[in-house]
């Protein structure tokens, strides 16, 4: 073997070596407790600084007809199998009624028919997923600011959560069913709707129906599907007297759960 | 050349400290957010331009089919396609193969998971800017930018540029006095990288943000949508993977050890050409 041949066989194995060893270490470091407090706690900071520079008043951009996608794609569930779920679906949803309970005045329970008379509002938007891609759409339903102070809302209410028909995984403590929140300055920003009508027509199944969020200038898991009950609360990271967790697994959200930003803006 | 210097070999200070270490620290974060950033595009492997993604027709993805029940990995880019199994689209060890964009070696993860991989990328990110930060400061102020990058006017005369690009494309370097300073190609690779793709890939980044999309929009509508902000984030990383391969290269070659000491403890040697007895 000649010293050229030797040489670079010995620089192809440090090499290999090498980056094996920086892979194991970035793995073992996401693994790590203290390393991914880290990056959370700096997930944190991300937060406070976009909410720093930008305006959390303003509007998402509003599209024209044209833009729509003729293939806008519907992601998470798209077909809920939850016994409760299928029961609504047979009938056309006529059974079904939108629960506003928690920290509010006055709990309602609100028909499909009921809702189309609320203060309602249709945009066109895009919605960005948070695996990269984007689709535009119009969306036209009950806003839900005008909603919230129909209930009232109790002067501890800090958050809105979005209770879901849909289990997106199944697990056994039950935290696999789908929820969402947001806190209040999102819930009563004019583009937070609880859509029931997609691209003028009826929100089909893949994209939520009946009731679906839209909250715009968030990513896509933010606007849950299958709304069933929307709950005001004082805090997302509630423990009962068994020190469990009331709402999911505490963070807020069935993708903040496992792993992905709360706020959602990036 | 004054008759007061003798040949031999010289040590010049040629990086100040505040060079070197945003240098280093640049060869790291650079590096975490290249990875961080492939996991992420492995969610979903597929590029468009405009606004919104047409799924049917993205000018670059990376997708796994399965022929004659043997998955492979197909890359297209606009209308050409190219079986790119082990690397791009599906790869893995025999037998434990899957459908993923880039290969697990160039991913942080190792493992897909997005959420993880988001987590990298912007931490690494503020790290990314504020390095930035601290280095145009220091560039701007100390006067490092305006002595040692830009251009001076005899090295902007189109036979100099010539004489260089044709002295560069035969890999000859300048050598004594010549090399005390950075030759005009150095200087407008260097410019582009600090001034141009950098930046680019922090704008690029942010206009992909649906929050930062709202306050800002005009900002990501000059890049014609989100999904050319994100394709243009993706070339820009291209761009600088392509600047690193040709630096690395082009370190080795052009006197390994004098570089890599110039850039760890800021002296360079140079050959001066004195007068000899």
């Amino acid at each position: 073997m000649t010293v050229t041949t030797n040489r670079r066989r010995w620089l192809g194995l440090a090499g290999a070596g090498l980056s094996t060893l920086w892979l194991s270490a970035c793995d073992k470091l996401t693994a790590d407790p203290t390393f991914s407090g880290v990056l959370r706690k700096v997930e944190g900071v991300t937060m406070k600084a976009q909410r720093l520079v930008t305006d959390r008043k303003a509007l998402a951009k509003e599209f024209t007809p044209v833009n729509i996608s003729k293939d806008f794609r519907a992601n998470g569930t798209r077909f809920p199998t939850d016994e409760e779920y299928v029961a609504l679906l047979a009938d056309n949803f006529a059974g079904y009624k939108l629960v506003v309970d928690g920290l509010v005045e006055r709990p309602l329970e609100l028909t499909l028919a009921e809702l189309r008379q609320q203060p309602a509002r249709t945009q066109i938007t895009r919605h960005d997923c948070v695996e990269g891609w984007s689709s535009i759409g119009k969306w036209t339903g009950a806003r839900l600011g005008p909603l919230l102070d129909r209930a009232g809302l109790k002067p501890n209410a800090r958050y809105v959560v979005f209770h879901c028909a849909d289990t997106l995984e199944q697990t056994l403590d039950g935290t696999g069913k789908y929820y969402e929140s947001i806190d209040l300055i999102d819930a009563y920003h004019p583009q937070t709707i609880l859509a029931y009508q997609m691209n003028d027509a009826t929100l089909p199944v893949g994209h939520g129906a009946p009731l679906r969020l839209r909250v715009e200038r968030q990513l896509g898991y933010k606007h849950a599907k299958y709304v069933m009950r929307i709950e005001v609360v004082e805090k997302l990271d509630a423990v009962d007297a068994n020190g469990q967790t009331v709402l999911g697994r505490g963070r807020g959200g069935f993708w903040p759960d496992r792993g992905y930003e709360w706020y959602a803006g990036i | 050349m004054a008759d007061n210097v003798s040949s031999g070999t010289e040590f010049i200070q040629r990086h100040t400290i505040v060079t070197r270490l945003t240098h280093w620290l640049n060869v790291l974060v650079i590096s975490l957010l290249l990875m961080s950033g492939l996991q992420i595009f492995n969610a979903h492997p597929a590029l468009y331009w405009g606004e919104k993604s047409t799924f049917a027709d993205p000018w670059l993805a990376m997708t796994s089919v399965t022929v004659a029940d043997v998955p492979r990995g197909i890359t297209t880019v606009g209308d050409y396609q190219v079986e790119t199994t082990g690397l791009f689209g599906f790869s893995g060890k025999p037998g434990m193969g899957e459908a993923r964009g880039f290969p697990s070696w160039a991913t942080i993860p190792s493992y897909k998971s997005l959420a993880d991989g988001r987590l990298w990328h912007i931490f690494f990110a503020w790290i990314f800017v504020i390095n930035g930060l601290v280095y145009w400061l220091w560039g701007l102020i100390g006067g490092h930018i305006r002595r040692d990058m830009l251009p001076k006017r005899e090295q902007l005369k189109p036979g100099h540029i010539l004489h260089e690009v044709i002295t560069h494309a035969q890999l000859k370097f300048p050598k004594g006095d010549e090399a005390r300073t950075y030759n005009v190609i150095q200087k407008f690779t260097y410019l582009a990288v600090i001034a141009v793709i950098l930046p680019l890939m922090v704008v690029t980044g942010l206009c992909m943000s649906p929050g930062f999309n709202a306050t800002v929009p005009w900002l990501t509508d000059l890049f014609g949508g989100r999904q050319s902000a994100r394709t243009i984030h993706f070339i820009s990383a291209g761009l600088i993977v392509t600047f690193i391969l040709v630096h690395v290269v082009l370190v080795l070659i052009s006197g390994v050890w004098n570089n890599m000491r110039s850039m760890i403890t800021g002296k360079y040697a140079i050959q001066v050409q004195g007068d000899r007895p």
